[in-house]
């Protein structure tokens, strides 16, 4: 009640000029500035400090409120991006609300860009306190509501990366809703045969995370399902889940975890691939490997990079480099294994490769060598090689991204298991065709500066992962962004990675851009904890920046109500009529809806029409509205 | 000396705000004339707080926001980029140069993006001159009327809507097509509101009327006739003599 007073009290502002050492008193004269405030309208106090941000200075702020009974605090200094929490907890440490305080910026925007005009910049330091004090004396003070929250998470996917935020959640004490999409968990990897960096099978791997998933008696599964709806914000998303053949759940949710996942890319019409039977794609070759279905085969060849790196894709899909060795790999070490149809006549392409066909002697040489040097015996090394000697692989590379301590070493072990690493560039990519019955590989050899061609018994194309087409949908149903290629976009690059911008939705995995399952596991891990902060605090603060409807002007009309991206309006019946509704918690304080309301019906708290008037005037004129 | 513009800036709190912080940060000078104000989102911007900046003699105004597809709230700029483009087009029918509005995009990490941009706005108001607006009161204020219009606030509002996803029939307009019955629905409401003033304290003729707001005389007719309908013009007709109108005071009206 107290705050409320200081607002309808008579302004009794203090103004604060800051020299921050020499970085505003170098170039601004920062007495004869803070002189002037003193004869600005309703100005009480004003000094100068020579780093107000340090203790003394803030203890004079504090004492200035206590002494002066100052019931408006103006900080001349630096950014509010960056000090603003400082100096308004210290506000509010000598009880003054913390909408009562402005920020002036005369670092940033006057002493450090106009180091070479002193008057200049001091006049300028003038009129941006004058435009603080115009300001000042319409702020109102403003309370943020506490908003319950509904301890209930929702995740969204059930591949590696929504198994694993659920079962952190679950295993945290939250109730989780998982939802998922297909009538089995495990979302891309039920597709792989191995995981690098090991050699594990796939299946294998996530069998035990599978497994806990459903046996945990905090995770309520949805298979076969999709979130069908959702309303509400931060701690109070009404959400209805769709089931295949089922009711419909209706559930209250706290907040949402977004993993969805991503495809492969489907190269039609690049390198032969639906034209020519042994073209196939990474995801494809993994699938006959893992089935044991791939014919037999002397000469392989891997194109890298298809469609993605600025070709029908933009980005460079992260993995394909690293799943490509993993292949090349696994096609020289475990080759028979995955071989199916090896006796049945008519599939095996028994050519041999024609080019570089190194006599046996000189490879086996070579072989012993290279044991020798690690200190191996020969004996041991070519037992090892073994299948090698039966098929070659060629890796069609733009460049290797072979990031970090594990790839480098296992792109290392790839040439040692002679595979080719054949580098070409986006001006001569190279051909797949047929020459006469031959499947081939045309390229151009950057070395040599050579057209060159491979015979070869199958292409896999290595292509980057897509955004999931239906991701714009629930792009809209969340209100998140969408970045340029239709991954979903985080709040920020560096400092938030796994936030969206809307309070109470977090993203990991392969939905927000190309990762493998150690980068997926660990977004899934931060996700889940993030997004179990509100769950465990309990509440929120309903942000105090937002908008205002006054239901004398408002018609009803629902024009904010489409303009506002966060669905935090709603048109309802009430005493006065249809009036438009702000769900306070909802309203991140865009203004949008103010700015377009035809009834100027819509106040933007603590950045009113007013307020923005009279300080626009006060940095025009030399007055004070 | 040479004549300092008065420009005033708008500027998104998550980008451009931040861009500018950037410019202080890396010491990128440029001319003092700019007077910022941080406001959340380029979308909060009505553009009757630029036209009412000019009116107060603002020599000009840059509304700066994140890049498209950047904004911190999904999409206020694009919201903004309607809304101040229309504002650009309908300052011409009140003899202000476009030019003295302006809406960029700076990110957070264009320093000197923005240092550029103020020095390339300051030099431009400086050719300019000092703004005429003085002289332009009446457009202005009749813009100020048209841009408070209901029926074009509502529209305006909804043309990000009826572009991006259609119309309650499900018709999806082209940009342009839609900028420009948008564009034509403010013009004629400023040339109502310019009647309104032009005969709030005097009778005067359709002659008048189209010779003073350099509107051809039938389009002139054709407002008066609205307003006459909607009771806000009387009508003076002595027999004999060209009728005229003159406006009729509504309680509270400015
Ligand atoms: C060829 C290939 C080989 C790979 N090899 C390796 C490897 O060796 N090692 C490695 O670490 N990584 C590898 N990866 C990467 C790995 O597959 C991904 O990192 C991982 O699968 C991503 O997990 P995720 O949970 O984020 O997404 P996904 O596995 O795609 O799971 C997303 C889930 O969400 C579901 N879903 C989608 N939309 C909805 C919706 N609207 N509602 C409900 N459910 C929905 C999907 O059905 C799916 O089950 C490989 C990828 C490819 C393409
Ligand atoms: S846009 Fe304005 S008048 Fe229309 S419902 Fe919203 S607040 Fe009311
Ligand atoms: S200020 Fe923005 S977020 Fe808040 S209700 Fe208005 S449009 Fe929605
Ligand atoms: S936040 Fe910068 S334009 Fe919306």
């Amino acid at each position: 009640m107290a705050e409320k007073n200081e607002t309808k009290d008579k302004p009794r502002i203090g103004v604060f000029v800051c020299h921050c050492g020499s970085n505003i008193g170098g170039f601004v004269d920062v007495p004869s500035v803070a002189e002037y405030a003193k004869t600005l309208p309703d100005v009480v106090y004003a000094t100068d400090n020579l780093y107000t941000c340090a203790d003394d200075g803030l203890t004079a702020i504090r004492e200035g409120i206590r002494k002066h009974n100052l019931n408006r605090v103006i900080v001349a200094s630096c950014t509010p991006r960056t000090h603003a929490p400082l100096f308004q907890a210290t506000c509010e440490s000598a009880g003054l609300n913390k909408y009562l305080f402005t920020f002036v910026n005369i670092r940033e925007h006057c002493s450090w860009v106009h180091m070479k005009e002193k008057d200049k910049a001091t006049r300028k330091a003038r009129d941006l306190i004058r435009m603080g004090v115009a300001r000042a004396r319409l702020l109102e003070a403003q309370e943020e509501a506490k908003v319950d929250v509904a301890a209930t998470g929702l995740v969204i996917g059930g591949g590696v990366s929504g198994m694993t935020a659920a079962l952190s959640l679950a295993d945290m004490g939250f109730p989780v809703h998982l939802v998922e999409k297909e009538g089995e968990l495990g979302g891309f990897v039920k597709n792989l045969n191995n995981l690098y960096v090991t050699e594990k099978s796939a299946t294998e791997t996530i069998k035990p995370l599978i497994e806990k998933v459903k046996a945990h008696k905090n995770i309520k599964l949805h298979l076969n399902s999709t979130m069908k709806s959702v309303e509400g914000f931060i701690g109070n998303y009404n959400v209805v889940i769709g089931t295949k053949g089922e009711e419909d759940t209706k559930a209250k949710i706290g907040t949402i975890i977004v993993a969805t996942g991503a495809l492969e890319f489907v190269p039609e019409g690049l390198y032969g691939y639906n034209q020519y039977p042994n073209v196939v794609t990474l995801t494809e070759f993994e699938i006959l490997c893992k089935k044991k279905t791939l014919p037999k085969l002397k000469n392989v060849a891997f194109v890298q990079c298809v469609g993605s790196r600025g070709q029908n894709k933009s980005y460079c899909s992260r993995i394909c480099c690293n799943v490509g060795i993993k292949n090349a790999i696994n096609i020289v070490d475990n080759y028979e294994n995955m071989l199916g149809l090896m006796e049945k006549a008519g599939t095996v392409v028994e050519k041999i490769p024609v080019e570089q066909k190194v006599p046996d002697e000189i490879l086996d040489r070579r072989r012993r060598r290279r044991g020798r040097e690690r200190g191996e015996e020969g004996e041991a090394e070519e037992a090892k090689l073994g299948p090698s000697e039966k098929i070659e692989v060629t890796v069609f590379n733009r460049d290797v991204m072979a990031y970090g301590v594990e790839h480098e070493l296992t792109y290392n072990k790839s040439r040692e298991k002679r595979v080719k690493f054949v580098r070409y560039t986006p001006e001569h990519l190279p051909r797949v065709y047929m020459e006469g019955n031959q499947l081939t590989v045309g390229y151009f050899h950057e070395t040599l500066k050579l057209e060159r061609t491979m015979p070869v018994d199958m292409v896999i194309l290595a292509t980057p992962l897509v955004a999931q087409p239906d991701a714009g949908e629930l792009s809209q149903m969340l209100k998140v962004p969408l970045g340029q290629e239709g991954f979903f976009l985080e709040a920020h690059v560096k400092l938030r990675p796994v936030d969206f911008a809307t309070d109470g939705i977090y993203v990991c995995g392969t939905c927000r851009g190309p990762s493998d399952i150690t980068e997926c596991v660990t977004q899934a891990a931060a996700a889940a904890s993030r997004a179990a902060i509100p769950l465990s605090k309990g509440y929120v603060l309903a942000e105090a920046i937002a908008s205002e409807v006054n239901t004398d002007l408002c018609v009803g009309c629902g024009i904010c109500a489409t303009l506002c991206p966060y669905s935090a309006i709603t048109v309802e019946r009430g005493p006065k009529g249809m009036k438009a509704v702000v769900i306070k918690a909802a309203c991140k304080g865009c203004g949008a809806c103010g700015a377009g309301c035809p009834e100027k019906a819509m106040t933007m708290l603590h950045y009113t029409d007013e307020q923005l008037i009279v300080e626009g005037l006060a940095g025009i004129k030399e007055v004070v509205l | 000396m040479a004549f300092e513009p008065r420009l005033v800036g708008f500027l998104c709190n998550w980008c451009s705000y931040a861009g500018a912080d950037l410019a202080g940060v890396s010491r990128f000078q440029y001319p003092s004339n700019i007077r910022v104000i941080r406001v959340m989102c380029s979308g909060r911007i009505d553009p009757v707080l630029i036209i009412e900046a000019l009116i107060q003699g603002a020599d000009g105004v840059l509304i700066g926001g994140c890049h498209p597809g950047d904004c911190h709230y999904v999409n206020g700029n694009l919201q903004a980029s309607y809304k101040i483009g229309l504002t650009e087009k309908i300052l011409g029918l009140a003899g202000i140069d476009p030019q003295r509005v302006r809406l960029e995009w700076v990110s957070a990490s264009e320093g000197q993006r923005f240092a550029d941009l103020v020095r390339d706005f300051t030099g431009v108001l400086q050719k300019l001159g000092p703004s005429n607006a003085k002289d332009k009161m009446d457009g202005l204020t009749a813009i100020r009327k048209a841009l408070s219009d209901f029926r074009l606030r509502a529209l305006v509002s909804n043309e990000l809507k009826i572009v991006e996803e259609g119309n309650v029939y499900g018709d999806k307009l082209a940009k342009e097509k839609l900028l420009d019955i948008v564009y034509h629905a403010t013009k004629e409401e400023f040339e109502r509101s310019m009647i309104l003033l032009l005969a709030k304290n005097n009778n005067v003729s359709v002659k008048d009327l189209s010779k003073r707001m350099n509107v051809p005389a039938d389009r002139v007719l054709g407002h008066i006739v609205v307003l006459r309908q909607k009771n806000l013009l009387s009508m003076d007709h002595p027999e004999g003599f060209t009728p005229t109108y003159k406006t009729i005071e509504v309680g509270g009206e400015q």
